[in-house]
């Protein structure tokens, strides 16, 4: 059944290449393409931000924060969205109106994809030796030195696989975007929204053609990380 | 029940593990395999045990063709060297494991697995899980689990190699005791020279999945049939073209006698013996084991020059080492 | 001092990020007061989506943890040509979007696709209707117990079922009583997993289903639906249904996950 993906494109190469160079899939794949890297950068930061408070730090209640951290993975993705666009939208109590935006994009992505890094780091972190450390701090470095040329670089092929699995995830997601981004070509209608409007309006050839660009894509970008991380783990 | 290998060979890809092995296992016997590393000794249980099938050969099992049997219906009972206890069962319901699966009664098979936890010594452990085990208790454990089947052969693939020095020699010794009263024909296989001397009344010796020699303890150590059995079933020193045991050589200060000239090294004594570490003039050295006795009529210090000769000296024509 | 400011720069993000918006739906739901909650998610239409979801759930959890179970024994002690190709098809799911998977069963089982001139004439439907969608749950929530049993297996090795073997179990016996206890944790991580998965499909049922309300409409359609038809307390409310269904899912997975280390 999986190979049947693979077999999407119908139509032909000339019809394939016309499908995907009309300029409003090109818009979607970049935006896609642009938020979801974006989104991969912000959650390498805070997903290892997250994963080192809930290691070292201590702090009643933080098993409860530890179970959060996986609901973005448990929540429907529309709920998400709702979420999302009930407290950021227009009418929300918090007054931003991020709804329709581009930024509401990088939003929802940042919400689906947040256990991933988190969730990839932390055990790393929990079987690092102190020793390490605690030798590097006896030597004279500042707790950020330590950080940055001990603790980090076993950190990296985490961080690394986390983003992949984030990356992969965000470029395919679907529905926490529906609801809150609005869908406007050009500005903000992701890839995957856009092969859902090609196929409704049974335009499954020229959905086909994107969704192989966007596997493409997403394929060449995974070996890229993958390769990065066996370089420097 | 007797074991009869016939040109067993067993090839693991470009490996040969068993090359053309054949051998007897008296009923009721208790034999070790003894041999280095990757020399073919567990592969060679396993094939017997079923576990493993062989690329040429037969496998008797008291005279039938068990060769195409599967390893559930040979009647082998297996002791594995991690235990291979079942986690998530308790002491009990490991033993019982094997009963329960031929439909015993409750009744037969809680008898049964009293008795054996008896007889290993772990009466209050049956409600215990593996894990609150130590290893020794998890290898009497297992060992138990593999008799409640009445086993027509007991094999044990390096049965103590996980355990401290101390449990090992206290298993061991229990082990000859167990052999002694359930007198199953029993197979074990270890790379410890010193407990395949302990326990078995016969040893055979593989190497490169190869057949060396095959006897009881005393005759391997004294009359090994080439350097590498000699090597591995003892220390030796080589003097010349051939081998000699430490007790065998004979320390002087007479040169008179007819020796090789040697200088001690260091003199270890090592309670009721004395090694004496010596080097010859071409820097090659020598281990000379003597009794105390022998040590102080000699009065012995590093430096002193010396004149060794060998009682026994062993040579092997070329094509046996 | 450092310390402070990386506790608090945390929880502030993830405060920000997900506490707040989900306590606010759960807020907004009950806005109106409890009964008109309740009364805006028992709709017939919202509880047909309601069973259809459990229905669908209960038809893609059960097959896919056979086939996880399968599967995982498969890969792990076998090997044979081709074992490379089934594992990166196993991950397929991950990687492919939910849109791109509805895609392509239509394009297999619709109108105009490979089997679906001949499934039509036999008279059975398969997109536009139930067993498209529940086609689309199975696929999307496939690798979650595979993955999960995988490594159990790696870790526990071959040795208590050559054990269990020489005691005189065969395939089926040594399976049931040593090989599967020793897994069940995998095992019921792994369908958590999918559970919630499979809850929370979206993208490819959408898609494949055609969003019948009362019909084909799963309850993550519906929360949608609701939306668009600028009914938000029905939307909330049903989005507070699953919202619950995503929090016990979650007090499942945190109990399950402990577990694993004191094996």
């Amino acid at each position: 059944m999986a190979a049947v993906v693979s077999k999407s494109t119908d139509g032909g190469w000339a019809g394939f290449s016309h499908a995907v160079s009309n300029p409003q899939a090109v818009g979607a794949l970049k935006l896609t393409i642009v938020a979801s890297f974006v989104v991969v950068a912000i959650n390498a930061v805070t997903g290892t931000l997250v994963a080192w408070v809930l290691v070292r730090d201590e702090f009643p209640g933080k098993g409860i924060v530890n179970s959060l951290i996986d609901l973005p993975f448990a929540l429907p993705t529309i709920v998400a969205g709702l979420t999302l666009l009930a407290l950021y939208g227009p009418r929300g109590p918090v007054g931003a109106d991020l709804a329709f935006t581009r930024a509401s994009v990088v939003l929802a992505l940042l919400f689906v994809t947040l256990p991933f890094v988190v969730r990839t780091v932390q055990p790393v972190l929990l079987e690092l030796d102190r020793d390490m450390e605690q030798a590097a701090e006896s030597l004279g470095a500042t707790r950020f030195t330590v950080f940055r040329r001990i603790i980090l670089p076993s950190l990296r092929p985490a961080i690394f696989a986390g983003s992949a699995l984030g990356f992969a995830r965000a470029v395919g997601e679907f529905g926490s975007l529906v609801l809150l981004t609005g869908n406007i070509p050009f500005k903000t209608q992701a890839a995957s929204v856009f092969i859902f409007s090609q196929v409704e309006s049974d335009n499954a050839a020229g959905a086909a053609a994107v969704s192989v660009v966007l596997l493409a894509i997403s394929l060449v970008v995974l070996l890229v990380i993958g390769w990065l991380s066996t370089r420097s783990g | 029940m007797s074991i009869n290998v016939q040109a067993v060979t067993k090839d693991f890809g470009d490996f040969t593990a068993l090359d053309n092995v054949s051998l007897d296992v008296r009923d009721g016997s208790l034999t070790a395999l003894l041999g280095p590393s990757g020399g073919g000794k567990s592969t060679l249980l396993r094939v017997i045990a079923g576990l493993e099938e062989p690329d040429a050969g037969r496998v008797l099992i008291s005279g039938e063709d068990a060769t195409a049997e599967p390893a559930r219906k040979r009647g082998v009972g297996f002791v594995f060297q991690h235990y291979a206890a079942f986690k998530h069962m308790t002491v009990r319901d490991n033993v019982a494991f094997g009963l329960k699966i031929r439909k015993r009664s409750r009744d037969e098979i809680r008898a049964k697995v009293d008795e054996l936890l008896d007889l290993v010594h772990l009466e209050g452990f049956a409600k215990r899980y593996p894990a609150q085990l130590s290893g020794g208790q998890r290898q009497r454990m297992a060992l138990a689990r593999a008799l409640a089947v009445e086993p027509r052969v007991l094999l044990l693939d390096e049965p103590f190699g996980a355990l401290d020095a101390t449990v090992r020699k206290e298993l061991r010794a229990w082990l000859r005791r167990l052999h002694d009263e359930v007198n199953v024909t029993t197979i074990f296989v270890t790379h410890d020279q010193e407990e395949a001397m302990e326990v078995a009344e016969q040893i055979v010796v593989l190497n490169h999945g190869k057949i060396e020699q095959v006897g009881a303890p005393r005759d391997l150590y004294e009359m090994p049939t080439n350097e590498f059995v000699m090597s591995f079933v003892g220390p030796v020193n080589r003097l010349g073209d051939g081998l000699v045991r430490p007790h065998d050589l004979v320390l002087s200060r007479d040169a008179g006698l007819g020796g090789i000239e040697a200088m001690v090294s260091r003199v270890v004594h090592l309670g009721f013996e004395v090694r004496v570490e010596l080097t010859l003039s071409d820097s090659s050295p020598l281990s000379a084991q003597i009794t105390r006795e022998e040590a102080d009529e000699l009065e012995l210090h590093a430096g002193d020059i010396v004149y060794v000769r060998s009682e026994r000296p062993r040579v092997f024509s070329p094509h046996q080492s | 001092m450092a310390k402070y400011a990386l506790r608090v720069t945390a929880l502030s993000y993830l405060g920000l990020l997900i506490a707040l918006p989900v306590g606010y739906v759960f807020y907004k739901a009950f806005e109106h007061g409890f009964a008109t909650a309740r009364e805006a998610v028992t709709t017939p239409v919202a509880q047909h989506a309601f069973w259809l979801t459990v229905e669908m759930v209960a038809i893609a959890v059960p097959l896919n943890t056979i086939f996880g179970v399968v599967c995982a024994l498969v890969l792990v002690r076998q090997s044979f040509r081709g074992k490379a190709l089934l594992n990166a098809a196993i991950d397929l799911p991950f990687a492919v979007s939910p849109v791109v998977i509805g895609l392509a069963l239509i394009l297999v089982y619709g109108r105009k696709g490979w089997f679906g001139d001949w499934l039509l004439d036999h008279g059975i439907q398969v997109i536009f209707s139930v067993p498209g969608m529940v086609l689309a749950t199975i696929f999307v929530s496939l690798p979650f117990v595979v993955r999960e049993v995988m490594p159990v297996l790696r870790e526990i090795g071959t040795e208590q079922e050559q054990a269990a073997q020489t005691l005189g179990a065969s395939s089926l016996q040594t399976f049931f009583r040593v090989t599967l206890p020793a897994i069940r944790w995998g095992v019921a991580y792994g369908v958590v997993l999918t559970t919630a998965r499979a809850l929370g499909e979206f993208g490819a049922v959408s898609i494949v289903s055609g969003k019948l309300a009362g019909q084909t409409e799963t309850l993550t359609l519906h929360v949608e639906n609701r939306f668009q038809a600028f009914d938000l307390t029905g939307a909330y409310a049903a989005a507070v249904v699953l919202g619950l269904m995503a929090i016990a899912t979650l007090l499942a997975i945190n109990l399950l996950k402990p577990k694993e280390g004191v094996r």
